[in-house]
């Protein structure tokens, strides 16, 4: 079971990277947004599949029994926030690029690149 | 209680601030006024800090929640943590100050005083948080901060560097995130500490050295290592200078300070760990490729912000090499290397942004004439020039000196000769910026500097040139930060 979650947790973050390396910005949002859906199985299994008992002591027991790891859980749920957060900001500058420059191919989006480039030293004064 | 106050001040401050200033933006004075008001009240508390480990040995640890030690995300004031949020309320008062003369309405109102705030607040949690999840989680706040203030100016081209800004730095965090996973899965907890002596135990496996990788990986691209390292000269330039220094100066030594906590702290390198013992070979190599492709892509350059941002990475292939070495030395000597560059960093950025008032061009075949007419930029500006350069007796000298030393005393010379290489290229490069933007005849008729740069600076070059003078205490510093980052495991 364990071996069969971790290799679909590998293969979503498998794809999630073709898709990043992608140069249609559009491909490449989804490709994040997938990354962390990934990442987030896969740090579901990193507090193991053992049971599907919620972490509460029992009336009058002492010690936590055997119970699903309830930290994990908050951290996906943290992490899934966190990177929806991101993908709207991400959403947000791909729209804007679409906006201002009607493209969504990282190609044609040069004009960081243009800015600063490098010229000649003419050395026209020495 | 004053302890846990003190503690989570330097984060508490910035964020009232970033939320003060958030309501307030469409009133600029009032948006400077906080955002210089909290970023001194940082600087005091970060300094207060600093002196309270000092003064009094066991550093101030506290845990959110009441929750016993261990359970909930903890806080500590260890070092190198405090040392680096010393310097990061200094950087932020720089920044504020200079601001003033940067900074116009439209960009406040656009945010500038809430983003830059909770970025600070951000790099300060980073800084001092003691749980692995919880450091994943500033360094995507700094992430979203730095987004907003990327684009402060909604131009085309820096929605294009903070595009590809995005997708790199998203791709690390999660990277960061499945390491941190592996973490948990391997010791079952996410504080540092408890973390690495669960690893210290181990075996290193095959599980320890993939966590290992893939938080390798991650912060790698966080710190601009080559070869993950085309996003930043892609988007620094992009933005407003002052945004541009605080990203300069802080952002990649976040992102190398928990390189140097996970790699040094959680795996042991440097302290005898062997959880990622198969890694270390890799480190040189990458610090080695770093130092030469960064220097040789500044030489290339005119424009004064992109030569920079090839230099910010450069250096830190400096503190990788020093990590690289596997000693407790070693440590020491990133450490050092990393509090000096993050203040000369950000000064050469602001000298930058000076040049460009003055002679009207960020292109350095444009500038000249500053030592004529604005001697006391050109004063200013000489000292982180010639402490990147490692002339001595500035900054720069001892911190490229102990890490060239370290390497041959370590038994890797070949990485000494490469740091000595990078350095020589170094001063060439920093030699065509003097000569291009200080010495040269004015090409155009100059303009007055505003004072605020030049009192930002000030300060900045003041704290460069006492590391420079006394470099004991900051020495002395980096051994009790590597003796502390060694003890985690």
């Amino acid at each position: 079971m364990t071996v069969l979650y971790a290799l679909v947790g590998a293969a979503i973050v498998g794809c999630a990277i073709f898709m990043i390396l992608s140069r249609n910005l559009v491909r490449m949002l989804l490709g994040l947004s997938l990354l962390a859906t990934g990442a987030n199985l896969l740090l579901f299994i990193a507090g193991r599949i053992r049971t599907d008992q919620a972490p509460i002591i029992k009336e009058g027991a002492k010690v936590l029994e055997d119970a699903a790891d309830p930290v994990v859980q908050a951290l996906i749920l943290t992490a899934i926030v966190i990177g929806f957060a991101l993908t709207i900001i991400m959403g947000v500058l791909v729209l804007r690029a679409w906006r201002t420059q009607a493209t969504v191919d990282a190609r044609k989006l040069e004009s960081a690149e243009a800015m600063g480039a490098a010229r000649a030293r003419d050395g026209a004064d020495e | 209680m004053s302890d846990t106050l003190l503690l989570i001040a330097p984060l508490m401050i910035p964020f009232l601030g970033a939320a003060s200033a958030l309501l307030l933006r469409s009133r600029p004075a009032a948006a400077t006024a906080i955002g210089l008001i909290a970023a001194a009240l940082t600087a005091a508390v970060s300094t207060a800090l600093l002196l309270r480990i000092f003064q009094s040995g066991p550093p101030a640890m506290s845990v959110f929640g009441g929750w016993p030690h261990g359970f909930g995300v903890s806080f500590s004031a260890t070092l190198p943590g405090a040392a680096l949020v010393f310097i990061t309320g200094l950087v932020a008062l720089a920044a504020a100050i200079y601001a003033l003369g940067d900074i116009g309405p439209r960009r406040r109102r656009a945010g500038y005083d809430a983003l830059m705030l909770a970025m600070i607040g951000a790099v300060n949690g980073a800084f001092l948080t003691e749980d692995l999840f919880n450091l994943y989680v500033w360094f995507e706040l700094a992430l979203l901060s730095a987004l907003g203030l990327l684009t402060l100016d909604r131009r085309a081209a820096q929605i294009d560097g903070a595009i590809r800004y995005a997708a790199f730095a998203m791709l690390a965090a999660t990277f960061i995130l499945l390491g941190v996973g592996m973490v948990y899965g391997l010791t079952g907890t996410l504080h540092i500490g408890a973390a690495a002596s669960a690893l210290a135990k181990a075996p290193p496996s095959f599980a320890s050295a993939t966590a290992a990788a893939l938080l390798l990986g991650g912060l790698m691209l966080k710190s601009g290592l080559v070869p993950f390292h085309l996003w930043l000269p892609a988007s620094y330039h992009t933005a407003p200078i002052t945004v541009a220094a605080v990203f300069a100066g802080l952002l990649t030594k976040m992102g190398f300070f928990a390189l140097l906590i996970v790699l040094g702290g959680v795996f042991g390198i440097g302290s005898g760990g062997v959880g990622a013992a198969q890694l270390v070979p890799l480190l040189g190599a990458f610090a080695a490729a770093t130092m030469l492709i960064c220097v040789t892509g500044a030489l290339a350059q005119t424009d004064m912000r992109r030569m920079l941002a090839y230099h910010v990475i450069a250096q830190v292939g400096y503190m990788m090499a020093a990590l690289a070495l596997a000693t407790r030395d070693g440590l020491a000597a990133a450490v050092f290397y990393m509090i000096h560059s993050i203040v000369v960093q950000a000064n050469l950025f602001f000298g930058a942004g000076l040049i460009r008032r003055a002679c009207g061009s960020w292109d350095l075949t444009r500038t000249g004439g500053v030592v004529r007419k604005e001697p006391l930029l050109a004063l200013l500006l000489a000292v982180p020039i010639l402490s990147l350069a490692g002339i001595p007796p500035f900054s720069g000298f001892w911190a490229k000196l102990i890490v060239i030393r370290e390497s041959f005393s370590a038994g890797m010379a070949w990485l000494g000769a490469v740091a000595i290489l990078a350095g020589l290229l170094t001063i060439i490069s920093m030699a065509n910026f003097w000569s291009d933007a200080c010495w040269r005849q004015a090409r155009t008729p100059m303009r007055r500097v505003p004072r605020s740069g030049l009192a930002a600076m000030a300060l900045l070059s003041i704290t460069t040139l006492m590391i420079g003078v006394a470099p004991q205490w900051l020495l002395s510093i980096a051994r009790m930060s590597a003796r502390m980052i060694g003890d985690a495991s």
